[in-house]
């Protein structure tokens, strides 16, 4: 069973929104990086770039993290994960750097994200920014960003659809396999 | 799961190139490549393989090889073990069975193992029950992770491998490396011709896809990869060739001769290079040769390579 | 084990095989039917009074065979009693349906003299199957000094050979081959250049240049073939080439005997049926010597058996101790164990196909070889020794290398499915193996 909680609009929105909030927060774009972690947060990475240059029409880097090497459950899994490309392509020394992921749920991915951006160098501070967030948090971590709180009961996966791997853009809870 | 895309190695160990399947060679080549970034970060240490025991068992030296491996453990945060020894394990009194049993009892994750004899990383995968097995080169049979490093070298240098025209030059009768290369080019859908005198050519190599010329004029004419291989300097002494003069002389690799080659062609050694012999160093340190990339890609596929093997799980048997 | 085993025939004295199928290729014979045994001999059928009596192996469904001899193999006493010894050697040739083995000299001492002939015989005495020791043709196997030949026939020797070596100077094979017509005995000869071998640890061809091992050219057996064979014929000696084992020995050999070289030759059960592309997972159970060859060699030697080229299949059975195999393909000691899967082997790559009559089987495992070696056995007719094997030609069997009765367990065909099995061994009279029941002990 799949039901629909976002459609196209209310991405966009919800982008829109989380720009405004972190511009206002920040004072302004400067000293801001973005970094987008694989492989649906580098997507929502960039359109949130693309919402804060159009608001202050200034560009903001944006570079895309993989955590997988940072996982916690590498001993445990059956099979690794597929290693895809990280590309933070400046210096984070000293910047605020907005982290951002699809959707924030045991809060395990923002862990090893937070590892891995440490061995890049030393942020002068780190914000979450997520698309969605659910209950179920398996750590003391938080967002500072949300595009939308949604009720989901355990057993249920989220999942983000953007058009640029899956087509179409969406937000839908589906029934975990 | 499709054939083209896999997530994971097919295989437990790693052996040899001859029975790694197409999408499989991708699949380390393609991590390989991720790994390159990580070689660039400020901190070249991912905690990927932590708590994992590895432990290089080298029966005949080679600096090169260990170091690289060496490297690409510590990057992906492995705890290493070095053993090295020379000669065979027979004179030293312990047999490879027993030096298994040794390494599984202290409870190693993965096996990283050069031999001088072909087939001893194979035996030493059926000795062991839980351990990985990476061949890092036996004898003149294999060095499957020598063959990776230079295909992503020759990907990365000329945008793909399919089609491509690559010459191995020397010694192929008794090198683990002109083995590993046919396999991993062959898969990879590019045309190997093999050139050198027939001493040095063994028989029926045409059975592994490859074709061989013994005039290197003709084998570089629009070769897009020129592969030169190490010459050794005692295979002289034993009548596969008169004197090294002369085999400088019908093989070396000089600049005329790599005027035959396509104009982009680049020029390749596994190292360590015999100036002079079969890589004049106007060749050897030209802008053609990729050598050093050599080097740069050989932690990197090293590191995909202990990755994705060590990921557990189920898999095939070798 | 007692000097001779149990008696297993009647009150009469008279054991009676009844209603199997009787093959003999002395004689031409194939039919179903009875065969009487009395004193350790095969008879005409008794008198009815006797028969009466006569103790019945039932052997319906089965073949009767005259007993296999297997004319090379190593059976390791003196020197070497860690991997086979003489009683063990014959237990596991009796399980194999042979009745009697010749046995290479190649052991510490070397059998080179007429005491170590005797002594083999004397310690092979109670032994399941009869042993008839092969003789080494110089001291030492060293290739330099003639034994005394006539002093080893006296003693018993059969056939002169240097086992697994060849003699390098051709002056010396020479004056054996003339020296050896006063005794009539076959001077067995393993053809192998070492200069052209040396090194070498498999076939070369296509798979050792895959496999990166080095090769043993044919090359290397074939020169010394045709280097022996030239020597034999221009000598007038008696010579028998061992483990034949290419296509071009096969030819050499062939027209050897066209000019009327008196030449025989054997190959080996693992030479009929393998191939170096088994060697892919340098098992080290398929690294013999000569080593598995090519296909087309293999193609070569089974119409070579069959023209009747090669005379005789012999093991060379050679056991190796476990840790003599288990290590590095390299440094791993050559040699198969094979007395207790000849018959099966032959049985189920030649004769199945149709490669091979059963006829033709039976001439080249135990007539021929009993003629080459000038021993009694070989047949079934009256008054021969009651050396005989039955044989269940429809039972399949998997090789298990633990319930072998050799000391050393490196068969080349461990796990592999055979048809056909032996169920009773007879030698002398005496029941020495019997598949399904109490073994001679």
């Amino acid at each position: 069973m799949k039901q629909q909680v976002l459609d196209k609009d209310g991405i966009d929105r919800a982008v829109s929104r989380i720009a405004r909030q972190i511009l206002e927060r920040n004072k302004g774009a400067s000293g801001i990086v973005i970094v987008g972690i694989q492989r649906r947060g580098d997507w929502i990475a960039r359109r949130l770039a693309g919402a804060i240059c159009e608001a202050e029409d200034t560009a903001v880097p944006v570079g895309v993290l993989d955590i997988n090497l940072y996982r916690d459950d590498l001993q445990v899994r059956a099979d690794y994960p597929v290693v895809r490309t990280t590309d933070i392509p400046f210096d984070i020394e000293g910047r605020t750097v907005i982290l951002v992921d699809d959707v924030l749920y045991t809060g395990r991915t923002i862990r090893a994200a937070l590892d891995e951006l440490k061995d890049f160098g030393r942020a002068r501070r780190i914000e979450l920014a997520v698309l969605i967030e659910r209950e179920g948090r398996e750590l003391p971590i938080q967002a500072d960003y949300v595009g939308e709180h949604i009720e989901v009961g355990a057993g249920r996966t989220v999942v983000v659809h953007v058009h640029e791997l899956d087509r179409d853009d969406n937000v839908a809870v589906e029934e975990a396999v | 799961m499709s054939e083209d895309h896999l997530y994971a190695l097919r295989h437990r160990h790693l052996i040899g190139l001859e029975d790694y399947s197409h999408a499989e060679i991708r699949l380390i080549l393609d991590t390989a490549d991720s790994f390159k970034e990580v070689i660039r970060r400020p901190i070249r240490k991912v905690p990927a393989l932590r708590g994992k025991n590895v432990v290089n068992l080298f029966f005949e030296s080679s600096t090169r090889t260990r170091l690289s491996f060496e490297l690409a453990e510590k990057q992906l945060s492995a705890d290493t073990l070095n053993f090295a020894s020379t000669g065979s394990s027979v004179s030293k009194g312990e047999s490879l069975g027993d030096t298994a049993r040794n390494i599984e009892a202290m409870q190693v994750d993965c096996v990283v193992v050069r031999h001088a004899a072909a087939g001893a990383p194979l035996f030493l995968s059926q000795c062991l029950s839980n351990a990985v097995v990476i061949n890092a080169g036996d004898g003149a049979h294999e060095h499957p992770t020598q063959g990776l490093l230079d295909l992503l070298t020759m990907r990365d240098a000329l945008g793909g491998l399919e089609g491509l025209k690559v010459v191995l030059v020397g010694d192929i009768a008794h090198s683990r490396v002109a083995r590993s290369n046919i396999w991993g080019l062959r898969k990879m859908g590019a045309r190997v011709v093999v050139c050198g005198p027939p001493t040095l050519i063994p028989v029926d190599i045409e059975d592994m896809g490859v074709e061989v010329c013994y005039r290197v004029e003709d084998a570089l004419r629009d070769a897009d990869v020129v592969y030169a291989l190490r010459i050794q300097l005692e295979r002289q002494h034993e009548a596969f060739f008169p004197s090294l003069r002369e085999y400088t002389r019908l093989f070396g690799i000089d600049p005329e001769r790599l005027e035959l080659a396509k104009p982009g062609a680049v020029v390749m050694h596994p190292g360590p290079i015999n100036r002079g012999v079969e890589l004049d160093s106007r060749v050897a340190d030209s802008g053609r040769s990729v050598i050093l990339d050599q080097v740069t890609n050989g932690v990197a596929v090293r590191m995909a390579v202990l990755y994705l093997l060590n990921g557990g799980g189920e898999r095939d048997a070798a | 084990m007692r000097p001779d085993g149990p008696d297993t025939s009647g009150s009469a004295g008279i054991t009676e095989i009844r209603n199997g199928r009787i093959i003999d290729p002395a004689s031409g014979r194939d039919e179903q039917g009875d065969l009487w045994i009395r004193e350790g001999r095969i008879v005409d059928r008794p008198a009815d009074g006797d028969a009466k009596g006569a103790t019945v192996i039932d052997a319906t469904g089965q073949l009767v065979l005259p007993g296999l001899v297997d004319m090379h193999v190593h059976l390791c006493e003196p020197g070497y009693e860690y991997r086979e010894t003489l009683e063990s050697g014959a237990l596991a040739a009796v399980a194999g349906g042979i009745t009697g083995v010749a046995c290479m000299p190649d052991t510490d001492p070397v059998v080179d003299d007429a005491p170590a002939v005797r002594f083999v015989r004397a310690r092979a005495a109670g032994a399941a199957a009869k042993v008839y020791p092969i003789a080494a043709l110089t001291a030492g196997r060293a290739g330099e000094r003639l034994t005394e030949i006539g002093e080893l026939a006296e003693a018993g020797a059969v056939a002169l050979s240097e086992a697994d070596r060849s003699i390098r100077n051709p002056a010396i094979l020479r004056r054996a081959f003339e020296y050896g017509r006063m005794f009539d005995l076959p001077i067995i000869v393993h053809c192998e250049d070492p200069s052209l071998s040396a090194g070498g640890v498999m076939h070369e061809g296509s798979h050792a240049t895959r496999l990166g091992l080095k090769g043993i050219p044919s090359i290397a057996e074939e020169t010394v073939v045709a280097r022996d064979l030239m020597l034999a014929e221009w000598t007038g000696g008696r010579i028998h080439i061992t483990q034949a084992s290419t296509a071009v020995t096969a030819g050499l050999i062939r027209a050897a005997k066209q000019r009327g070289v008196n030449v025989t030759a054997d190959v080996s059960p693992h030479h009929l049926a393998l191939t170096d592309e088994a060697l892919s997972t340098f098992d080290t159970h398929l690294k013999t010597n000569p080593p598995l060859r090519s296909k087309a060699d293999v193609d070569a030697l089974r119409e070579g058996l069959a023209d009747g080229t090669i005379d005789a299949i012999a093991s060379d059975h050679t056991p190796r101790s476990v840790d003599e195999k288990n290590t590095e393909f390299q440094e791993a000691l050559s040699g198969a164990t094979g007395l207790e899967t000849m018959l099966a082997v032959v049985f189920t790559e030649m004769v199945g196909p149709g490669l091979l009559t059963l006829n033709d089987a039976v001439r080249v495992m135990s007539t021929s070889p009993a003629g080459i070696l000038g021993i009694e056995g070989g047949s079934l007719s009256s008054g021969a020794p009651a050396d005989l094997t039955l044989f269940d030609p429809d039972g399949t069997w998997t090789v298990d290398p633990a319930s072998f009765k050799s000391r050393s367990a490196n068969t080349p065909f461990a796990g592999r499915e055979l048809k056909g099995s032996v169920t009773v061994t007879i030698v002398g009279g005496q029941v020495r193996y019997r598949r399904d029941g109490p073994e001679s002990s």
